[in-house]
């Protein structure tokens, strides 16, 4: 089917269809966006005729992901992760690439072949695995962790790779193609010059993060309008991606290196919130053109060859990982998930079985079989990975629960502050001087940028909208404090918070009574006027000035408080029916004139007998 | 001095009391509800004010066989370990302290014959060790009892020996708790 609205309509039916099912099925949405790429892919239903040519595309989704998850990761937990990446995942990719190197030259390929097939297939599948991770919310976990460094190390293995590929030519044995994919357009300047490119390309990158994009942002969100930021935050991912191509870097790594950058900027969630979205469609485009890409007929016609290399290769895979986690001293149910999750060969491997076959290192029926190995690869372990959390791992954690490590302590803040106006900041200071360091969402881009530059963090955003919520932490945080003015805007905060985050306990800024008669009537607990507190210490102030004794006017002061709060509490109640609204309303006005004047003030100030010895003394003159 | 009363303007005796002493001169009068109405007692301020004193006075009504809860907050937040006692608490070593109380129940009842069963310095007990702990020498307790009844004319008398209290202990180079022992004072 030709054109893009039929084209659109496939993708998106069979997204639709088979999605929820696996999802419902407990097998993740990727199982599913692969099973719907097979669907509607040639050997099936025959919609799609190319596979390979939508999955180049769609590799931008992995591209945004590593984007969003530098976004999450800032440098100093980087720098943390250093170690990691450089054992853990320097040995599996070494270790995997010689052992299939030996392989390939046991079983009679050449040299050539052998190596970058071993160094290909040594990588596995950013976007199967740490999308599956995510979807588990297993990122912040021991095996969140020590995938990720692993992945990221394969990620920067890109580069070496790329460039040994065009050594592995026997010189005069095939022409090199200037064209090979995008990479290598500074493959025609000598060797120190393309270093040079490349380390100017990563120098660009930190630069504009660090200098050009907040003020860019800073300057768009000023404008209010949501799309513009939108496609600043694309301008940022794609920009950045086409750079790091010129110079032949990987995208993802480069967008990867942008995310942490701006990991410490105001707009991070704003930005989370906003490329989620296409990152979601993109990946889900991905993994159904993988699952298009499975060459059936040649599965089918090759069935033993072609289903023995993957299954050894996926137990290759997990061998060598499982090895390097029981160094590491990860627990089996930790270590099993890790070695299997990471055992798929990964989408870039499409890009180097491409330019090998350019290079002439592959011939066509090769890159056909390894092709038919990534691609199945690519769908078996998310289902090894299903039959592991469903039949393995319980068995495992029933047997380890004794001696189960803590929970990792989540990243987020359990707070999330709304608004850093005067009354906002000086609830976050407060806060902060106890060691509670709430995340704040604030909608003003100039403020945010100078109360950063004093060391706040704070993020730019509408707190309204429920994605901006989500990626502050709403799900996990304990209590949201909005510190804003606007009634409109705490209405809707508060109408979505009941809805989307039952557990999250809300606080509320009012300016009156008014406005919290609505509150209360919204079900809120903790309502704050503004200016309530103030005013009464204010006449505390005064009464003192006027001779009373410090410590009587605090008693009244929070006795009047008290009175004046379970008023609105009863007013409340009686606010829809209308008639009694007025007789209550009356009786309260009454009561306070009452107050106010001379027989109950002294009623009230005397509310109790505390320290009294007149009842005493007016006892002991009736006995005598 | 220092005096707690969380309703002084309620107590005729400490009027008086105060009053009596109030323009004696090297005599200092900290009335710590009004100066920690919020029980945010200055610890700082309080040992300054305490490593000035010679004489310290613990003046307070004696609410059920104690004193008023800012006072026992004061106690133990301003003695602190290291500073008023324990290993380079010497701040208040040789000091001389003593309760100035008020009672509703004449000196009568406290005892073994009275009401309330115990003498007054039976139920100081407390203040006495604390000053002990503390390397300070306690003196006897100065008492107006009967405060629900007591005449005008016997709580000016009471006051007035309140004031002459001070100033002994004020100019005195040394005290012993024979001559002080004039200054108690009995309105029935």
């Amino acid at each position: 089917m030709e054109g893009f609205l039929p084209q659109a309509i496939i993708f998106i039916t069979a997204a639709i269809v088979c999605v929820p099912i696996a999802k419902r099925l407990g097998m993740g949405s990727i199982l599913g966006y692969l099973i719907a790429g097979i669907v509607i892919g040639p050997y099936f239903l025959g919609f799609l005729e190319e596979g390979e040519d939508i999955m180049e595309k769609a590799e931008f989704g992995v591209v945004m992901m590593l984007f969003l998850i530098g976004l999450e990761l800032e440098p100093k937990n980087l720098w943390r992760m250093k170690k990691l990446i450089l054992q853990v995942g320097l040995i599996q990719v070494l270790v995997t690439s010689a052992v299939l190197f030996g392989i390939g030259l046991g079983l009679g390929f050449s040299w050539q072949l052998s190596l970058a097939v071993g160094l290909s297939m040594a990588l596995s599948s950013t976007a199967i695995v740490l999308q599956s991770l995510k979807e588990k919310n297993q990122m912040e976990s021991q095996v969140g962790k020590f995938s990720f460094g692993v992945l990221l190390m394969q990620d920067i293995a890109v580069i070496p790779i790329l460039a040994i590929l065009p050594l592995l030519v026997v010189v005069g044995s095939a022409p090199i193609d200037a064209e090979v994919g995008s990479y290598g357009l500074i493959e025609s300047y000598p060797g120190w010059l393309q270093t040079l490119f490349i380390f100017g390309a990563i120098g660009v990158v930190v630069l504009l993060g660090k200098f050009g994009f907040g003020p860019l942002l800073n300057w768009v969100s000023k404008t209010r309008l949501r799309e513009l930021f939108t496609a600043s935050a694309l301008l940022i991912v794609v920009g950045i991606a086409f750079l790091m191509e010129l110079v032949g870097l990987s995208p993802a790594l480069g967008t990867f290196l942008a995310g942490v950058i701006l990991a410490n900027s105001p707009y991070k969630h704003a930005l989370e919130s906003d490329l989620d979205p296409f990152k979601g469609l993109l990946l889900g485009l991905f993994f159904m053109a993988v699952g298009a890409t499975i060459n059936f007929n040649l599965i089918f016609a090759n069935t033993s060859i072609i289903v023995g290399a993957t299954v050894l290769i996926i137990t290759l895979k997990t061998g060598i990982i499982l090895g390097i986690g029981k160094f590491k001293k990860l627990s089996i149910s930790e270590n099993l998930p890790f070695a299997v999750g990471l055992s798929q060969v990964g989408e870039f491997s499409f890009v180097t079985y491409a330019f090998a076959l350019q290079l002439g290192i592959l011939d066509q029926s090769n890159s056909d079989y390894l092709m038919a190995i990534t691609a199945l690869s690519m769908t078996i372990t998310p289902i090894l990975m299903v039959l592991m959390d469903k039949f393995i791992l319980p068995r495992l954690n029933r047997i380890n629960a004794s001696d189960r490590e803590m929970d990792d302590i989540e990243v987020n803040h359990k707070v999330i502050l709304v608004g850093f106006s005067h009354f906002g900041s000086t609830l976050g200071r407060f806060l902060r001087a106890n060691g509670v360091e709430a995340t704040v969402l604030d909608f003003d881009p100039d403020r945010v940028d100078f109360l950063r530059k004093m060391g706040f963090k704070v993020y730019y955003g509408d707190a309204t909208r429920l994605d901006l919520l989500q990626s502050a932490g709403a799900e996990d945080a304990n209590i949201l404090i909005s510190a804003i003015h606007d009634p409109e805007t705490n209405r809707k905060l508060v109408e979505l918070c009941k809805k989307n985050f039952p557990n999250l306990e809300i606080m509320i800024r009012t300016r009156n009574r008014t406005d919290a008669y609505e509150l209360i009537e919204m079900g809120v607990k903790n309502i704050y006027r503004e200016n309530l507190d103030t005013s009464i210490r204010m006449g505390q102030d005064a009464l003192k000035k006027l001779g009373f004794r410090a410590y009587t006017v605090l008693r009244l002061g929070q006795s009047f408080r008290e009175y004046d709060e379970s008023a609105l509490k009863i007013l409340a109640k009686y606010k829809n029916d209308e008639k009694k609204y007025i007789s209550v309303g009356k009786l309260q006005i009454e009561q306070q004139e009452a107050l106010l004047s001379g027989e109950l003030a002294k009623k009230f100030s005397l509310n109790d007998h505390a320290w009294d010895s007149e009842n005493m003394k007016e006892a002991l003159n009736k006995k005598h | 001095m220092l005096f707690a009363h969380p309703k002084f303007e309620h107590s005729e005796a400490n009027h008086e009391l105060l009053l009596a002493i109030s323009n004696l001169e090297n005599v200092e009068v900290r009335d710590l509800y009004e100066l920690y109405p919020e029980f945010n007692i200055s610890i700082q301020h309080e040992q300054e004010a305490l490593f000035e004193a010679d004489v310290i006075i613990w003046q307070h009504p004696f609410y059920w066989y104690s004193c008023p809860p800012l006072m026992k907050q004061w106690i133990d937040i301003v003695l602190e370990f290291g500073w008023a006692y324990g290993p380079g608490g010497v701040y208040l070593k040789n000091k001389h302290i003593l309760n100035a109380v008020t009672s509703g129940g004449t000196a009568e009842t406290y005892g073994p014959d009275g009401n309330n069963r115990f003498t007054l310095r039976d139920f100081l007990q407390p203040f006495e060790q604390t000053a002990k702990l503390c390397n300070m020498t306690y003196l006897p307790v100065f008492h107006i009892g009967g405060t629900h009844q007591i005449s005008a004319e016997k709580l000016k008398t009471g006051a007035y020996k309140y004031r002459e209290l001070l100033i002994q202990l004020r100019d005195a180079v040394l005290l012993d708790e024979a001559s002080l022992q004039n200054f108690y004072f009995k309105n029935d």
